[in-house]
């Protein structure tokens, strides 16, 4: 990777970063973020909490009202050019030229980034390759599917070899088929590239992103890994079991090693931050029990995010 | 140069798409054999109706069309969101503006082209002074291509193809397109002459029908001044629309 992200920078640094539309409507408030290169992190939250205006101001499309970042060591305020050229953006829209060919398209993007005639072509054919593209390649994209369309998009924010990409909403209005095809070509840059993708799909966050940042009103609420959120912020792992022979002696046991046993008849449910199956089936197996079903319950994003934001959605804002 | 790249891409959104080329070559060009048609079917039709006097005001209507196609492609390419990919890389305003301009000109001089094939095939008598023409017509181009610019800056993908088609009704008639400005008259003929497009067809007759290029300085003055004036406000409003 490049010098920058060789000095062990953080590849996004977000301080106090603020933006205020028209009488005070506070879109983004005091944000405070550190993303590690190669690292994916997913901006999680409803509409119009402000991932959008993250991502613009990040990318130097939008000045913030206070509060600064840099990307890659470089300030967005004072030097966005700089920015400029080491960034690049896959906007919500599919933002082709939908005249141009896929590989017009991507030739294009290579060539403002400045790019070679010939590195701008190499480019071009490795990510109509990458993409699944190539045997559409020199059709108009206006006649595209919409999974396509995206995949082309994810590819001219490549196609320049950026050191940080912002994602925003990569995969909005695709069925699930083609969510899981974009989100395993994400997924292929995992560690490569800093990628800062926002969504408010709670799958697509847990399934992409080293970590997780949910952002509500403007305001970052929780941060951490998928599993931290979910062990911090929603509670405690349950196993439920049912079976034969369940008896004092093991239930003394269970309760001195997991917070909460219930149980009931025919069965008991054991709640903890971090239940090891194998060792509690082998306890019970030890002790006699006769298993006959046995479920572990994981917390979901989903709790911590209804919990979090309430569920709410507001208007986009920008 | 990276702005290259962006006016090549511009002129093959415009080429590409055949109701663009219908709407700004085909129909010009239909309406010059239609007027010739009048012309020949009645002697004693008016002057507006000759080749020399007729195919400069054409030609303005030309590039009326290339106001609304440039607003239409950049009011589209500002709405569905192409412009904000522009504008994450490192390009500057100057690129984008001369990016969007310069795409115009082969396409102006496309149009000027057919109109002048077409005179000649009917009966327009070719001479130099009709090449020298392209001294006010690709001004004239850029111009228009850069009132574009303002439009789609200014307005939406809705909006613009409406306010583009109102400004080539507006552009004809203040040029003295479809009828002679001088029987107009009065206040009508005096906004005409306040703006370039009727000097840039008094122009362009005059040297259709042999004058010298000495004799349009007048008119080049007015056609060159809101160039430069128009260019200026097409920044102006990318600027504005556009800034961070």
């Amino acid at each position: 990777m490049r010098e920058s992200l060789e000095r062990g920078q953080p590849a996004v640094l977000v301080k106090n970063l603020t933006r205020k539309f028209g009488r005070g409507l506070l879109a983004v408030d005091n944000l405070d973020l550190e993303i590690k290169k190669g690292e994916i992190f997913a901006l999680l939250g409803p509409n119009g909490a402000g991932k959008t205006t993250t991502i613009k101001m990040l990318s130097c499309l939008l000045r913030p009202t206070s509060g600064t970042a840099e990307v890659s060591g470089r300030d967005i305020i004072k030097n966005p050019r700089e920015v400029k050229k080491i960034i690049n953006v896959s906007p919500q829209e599919t933002a082709v030229s939908l005249n141009l060919n896929a590989r017009e398209n991507l030739f294009l993007m290579g060539k403002v980034y400045g790019l070679s005639d010939r590195l701008a072509k190499e480019q071009a054919e490795r990510f109509l390759e990458a993409m699944d593209l190539k045997e559409r390649a020199v059709e108009a994209v206006k006649k595209y599917s919409g999974g396509m369309l995206r995949r082309l998009n994810l590819a001219m924010a490549l196609v320049s070899d950026p050191e940080v990409l912002f994602l925003d909403e990569p995969t909005i209005g695709l069925d699930a088929k083609s969510r899981k095809s974009l989100w395993k070509l994400i997924d292929s840059y995992r560690g490569k590239k800093t990628i800062l993708l926002t969504t408010h799909y709670l799958e697509e966050a847990d399934a992409l992103s080293d970590r997780i940042g949910i952002i509500d009103k403007g305001k970052l609420v929780a941060l951490g890994t998928s599993e931290e959120l979910k062990r911090k912020l929603a509670g405690l792992q349950t196993m439920k079991i049912r079976g034969e022979n369940f008896n004092s002696e093991l239930i003394q046991i269970l309760r001195e090693i997991y917070p909460e046993i219930i149980p009931f008849e025919g069965g008991l449910v054991i709640k903890g931050e971090e239940i090891i199956f194998d060792e509690v089936v082998d306890l019970l197996r030890s002790k006699g029990v006769k298993i006959k079903w046995l479920s572990m319950e994981e917390p979901s994003l989903d709790e911590i995010y209804l919990k979090i934001t309430g569920g709410g959605k507001r208007d986009e804002i920008a | 140069m990276r702005l290259l790249n962006l006016t090549g891409r511009n002129l093959k959104e415009g080429f590409r798409d055949p109701i663009v080329v219908i709407l700004s070559v085909a129909q010009p060009v239909f309406y010059l054999i239609l007027f010739n048609l009048i012309a020949k079917s009645d002697p004693t039709a008016p002057v507006i109706f000759d080749l020399a006097y007729f195919i400069p005001g054409i030609i303005l209507f030309c590039f009326g069309l290339l106001t609304l196609f440039m607003a239409l492609l950049l009011a589209r390419d500002r709405q569905r969101a192409f412009l904000t990919r522009l504008l994450v890389s490192p390009l500057r305003t100057t690129d984008f503006v001369l990016g969007y301009l310069l795409a115009l000109i082969p396409f102006a001089l496309f149009q000027v082209a057919a109109c002048l094939i077409t005179g000649f095939i009917l009966g327009l008598d070719l001479h130099w002074g009709i090449l020298f023409s392209l001294v006010v017509f690709i001004p004239l181009a850029v111009s228009c291509t850069a009132l574009g610019i303002v439009a789609g800056s200014l307005f939406s993908e809705n909006a613009a193809p409406a306010i583009g088609s109102l400004f080539v009704v507006v552009i004809t008639f203040l040029g003295g397109v479809w009828m002679d400005l001088g029987v107009l008259g009065g206040l009508f003929e005096r906004i005409a002459y306040l703006l370039p497009f009727a000097h840039a067809v008094d122009a362009g007759r005059l040297l259709f029908q042999g004058a010298s290029p000495g004799e349009i300085g007048a008119q080049l003055a007015w056609v060159y001044g809101y160039g430069i004036l128009f260019i200026f406000l097409g920044v102006v409003a990318f600027r504005w629309k556009t800034r961070p």
